[in-house]
């Protein structure tokens, strides 16, 4: 970080330019919520950037460890809003770790598939809000209207349109709701039109590409050394992808292109993300397709909730169970994990201590958001104002999730 | 008495043009939100009235009760002062814009214009120009970094593209050897000026959206980076003040791409009356302003600079000279 200091250094009765010090955030119209970013400004350009956050912190960790490893689940809901079933993926992953269970199969592809969802949803979103951030308002409206089928289909499935909840400890929630498939189908084979839309729309833009052509530029070693993930390392020419290379769930026996691009600029980040829409598109079609029927949970009554409510009601047995599991929660086993995923914005891990107890003894959240931002100081020095703006959008950090 | 009519008729013309154009901007709004929207596959305004029709007034409403907010640092005299420079000089711009040809009036003779100066062009040009005041006022007034740097922008971009914006009507004159506006659109008659110039069109129409800091220009306002330019500061019917300039500026441009190009209120084919052509023509433009503002993004600073001074300076300057060779 550079050091920003107001007062200039000379000698006394000499006129002195100093930089002129702006202050960006933390309520600014394209910070994409409440961070806060100091600028030394020469001019139009930018000699120093101090990235400020923590408006936005919850203690996410720190509340994760007076919570059962059930109630957990909706905190991690809060930390990338825009695609919780990752968040939630990416939670009991490395609580199944420690338990040393696995999903039944359909609970599996139910979750990669929501999962992908949660990726076009947050993807779509991004990039809609980079050109509108560069003035273009329509794509934001555009892709807005997708996003709104993302959210009737997740409220399908789950009630809830953003904090869905619907991962559990050994499965999700409860089946797939009846009609549910050909909604999905139809949404599929919609989006493949729209995203060609969106390029349409904006991709080819002259202006477009100016603001974002050779704007942030970041190489493919110093973005690994930055600890980038996800799309921004991607751009960057690094070919990783979690999903492909340390696979979870079922994403082995899934085909998909792993999108990466060359240059690492503002553009091929956001292209990157444009076309691993395409790819989630063509995911979430196979799951469909090869979704197994079967239980959505494991059969493990002293960990999962029981799938028929109405058991709870006949039988003692799936009573005590039940409100065991509610009140007291699960123990789990002592020892420690850590599981990453491929989430939308990057790397997204969860490493857990339990010491035996039904509460965690420390979460500690590895959030790509937080990671990639680092990233904004190096890729703004020697721009202009109005690119902070761009790297900012391209970088797309979800502030919830720097701030935990 | 001779006089005393042609006084009152000076009086109404003048009282006519001040509230039309206060009024203008009024319809504008709505019609900017509703193409917006209609761009944006949404409704826009539906609420008050018809179609959202009484929205701007449900707006004019609520920016009058607003608190007129003055920051503890500003510069008082200026803070306010600042939106009515930068409100009256697009008033007077239309002292010099013809509308149509001579009408008679209950028996009297009069034109469609309040004045018909032998140098109308010159005069709209460098009236136009005094706006940028407002806007320096207003931006140094405000103590605000963000008022300051939208401020700073927005004039170093209206006096580059004054420059190509002056070169570019110079073609115009030479072809109809006048700076007389109506005598430009007699001289429209047989054939609009866009045939001979669709250079200089080009470069007039760029550097009037830049003028008229809309989208893809309008870094002065730059609600991406700047939060509002120069304006940040101001509420209430301040504010309403800058937004009114804004909208006649936008008329102004849209009215002189008309009288200069495309045969001011000569219609084409259907015979209507030639206010109703002049209308719709400066209709056509505004909506193309609109048009424009929902589909691009936004110039960064340097490259609007470097289009201003390395494409459109060039340009009209070579505009000039391809126009003297047909000339002459």
């Amino acid at each position: 970080m550079t050091d920003i200091s107001l007062l200039s250094k000379g000698e006394a009765g000499q006129k002195l330019t100093k930089e002129l010090l702006l202050n960006l955030g933390p309520q600014h119209p394209s910070t994409h919520g409440v961070l806060r970013i100091m600028l030394e400004l020469d001019g139009e350009e930018i000699r120093g950037v101090d990235t400020i956050i923590g408006y936005l912190h919850r203690g996410t960790e720190k509340l994760a460890e007076n919570f059962t490893y059930t109630q957990i689940i909706p905190l991690t809901d809060r930390l990338d809003y825009l695609c919780a079933p990752s968040n939630n993926l990416a939670y009991v992953l490395a609580v199944e770790r420690l338990l040393g269970i696995k999903a039944p199969e359909r609970a599996q592809y139910i979750r990669v598939m929501m999962a992908e969802m949660a990726r076009i949803s947050g993807h779509l979103l991004i990039s809609g809000a980079l050109p509108m951030d560069l003035g273009a308002m329509t794509t934001l409206l555009y892709v807005m209207r997708e996003r709104e089928m993302i959210m009737d289909l997740m409220e399908m499935i789950t009630g809830a349109r953003m904090h869905t909840s619907f991962c559990r400890v050994g499965g999700v929630r409860e089946d797939l709701p009846d009609g549910f498939e050909p909604r999905c189908r139809e949404f599929c084979h919609v989006m493949k039109q729209r995203i060609d839309d969106y390029e349409r729309l904006i991709a080819e833009n002259r202006i477009f590409l100016k603001r974002t052509r050779d704007i942030g530029k970041i190489s493919g070693e110093q973005a690994i050394d930055w600890g980038l993930s996800g799309p921004c390392l991607r751009a960057s020419g690094v070919n990783w992808d979690m999903r492909r290379d340390n696979p979870y769930e079922i994403y082995d026996r899934l085909s998909f292109e792993v999108i990466v691009r060359e240059n690492g600029d503002c553009y091929d980040r956001w292209k990157c993300r444009m076309d691993e829409m395409r790819e989630s598109v063509k995911l979430i079609e196979q799951c469909l397709d090869q979704m197994p029927p079967g239980p959505v949970a494991v059969a493990m009554p002293d960990i999962a909730f029981p799938l028929n409510k109405i058991t709870v009601k006949s039988s003692m047995e799936a009573m005590i169970h039940h409100f065991d599991v509610s009140a007291y929660g699960f123990p789990v086993p002592k020892g420690e994990a850590y599981v990453s995923i491929e989430a939308p914005k990057g790397e997204l891990g969860f490493y857990i201590i339990s010491d035996g107890s039904p509460k965690p003894l420390r979460m500690k959240v590895r959030a790509p958001s937080f990671i990639n931002l680092q990233a904004l100081a190096v890729l703004a020095r020697g721009c202009y104002l109005a690119d902070v703006i761009a790297i900012i959008g391209s970088l797309d950090p979800v502030i919830a999730e720097v701030d935990k | 008495m001779e006089l005393m009519i042609a006084a009152a008729v000076i009086m109404v013309k003048v009282i006519l043009i001040t509230v039309i154009l206060f009024i203008v901007p009024v319809p504008l709004t709505w019609l900017e939100r509703k193409i917006a929207g209609h761009i944006q596959q949404r409704m826009g305004p539906m609420r008050v009235g018809w179609h959202g029709l009484l929205q701007p007034v449900a707006d004019g409403l609520k920016l009058l009760t607003k608190e007129d907010n003055i920051p503890d640092q500003s510069d008082r005299v200026l803070f306010k002062i600042a939106p009515f420079v930068a409100l009256v000089p697009p008033f007077m711009v239309f002292v010099a814009v013809p509308f149509g040809d001579d009408v008679s009036i209950f028996g009297y003779e009069t034109p469609l214009y309040l004045s018909d100066m032998n140098v109308g062009l010159l005069y709209i040009l460098a009236v136009a120009g005094l706006e940028i005041y407002g806007v320096i006022f207003g931006g140094w007034a405000s103590n605000s970094k963000y008022a300051l740097l939208g401020s700073l922008r927005t004039c170093a971009q209206l006096i580059s593209y004054e420059i190509p914006m002056g070169f570019a009507v110079i073609g115009v004159v030479m072809l109809s050897q006048s700076m007389n506006l109506s005598d430009i659109v007699d001289a429209q008659e047989p054939l609009w000026f866009i045939v001979y110039q669709p250079l200089g069109f080009f470069v007039f129409f760029i550097a009037g959206l830049a003028e008229a800091q809309r989208i893809p220009f309008d870094l002065a306002e730059a609600e991406g980076d700047l939060g509002a330019g120069y304006h940040t500061e101001y509420s209430g019917m301040r504010f309403s003040f800058f937004m009114i300039s804004e909208y006649l500026v936008m008329l102004t441009i849209s009215v002189l791409c008309v009288l200069l190009f495309f045969g001011g209120w000569h219609g084409v084919l259907i015979p209507l009356p030639a206010p109703i052509w002049f209308a719709l023509k400066v209709g056509f433009f505004i909506y193309l302003f609109m048009w424009f503002r929902f589909t691009f993004p936004r110039y960064r600073y340097d490259q609007l600079m470097s289009i201003g001074w390395k494409v459109l300076v060039p340009l009209s300057i070579l505009n000039i000279l391809i126009t003297g060779i047909f000339v002459y």
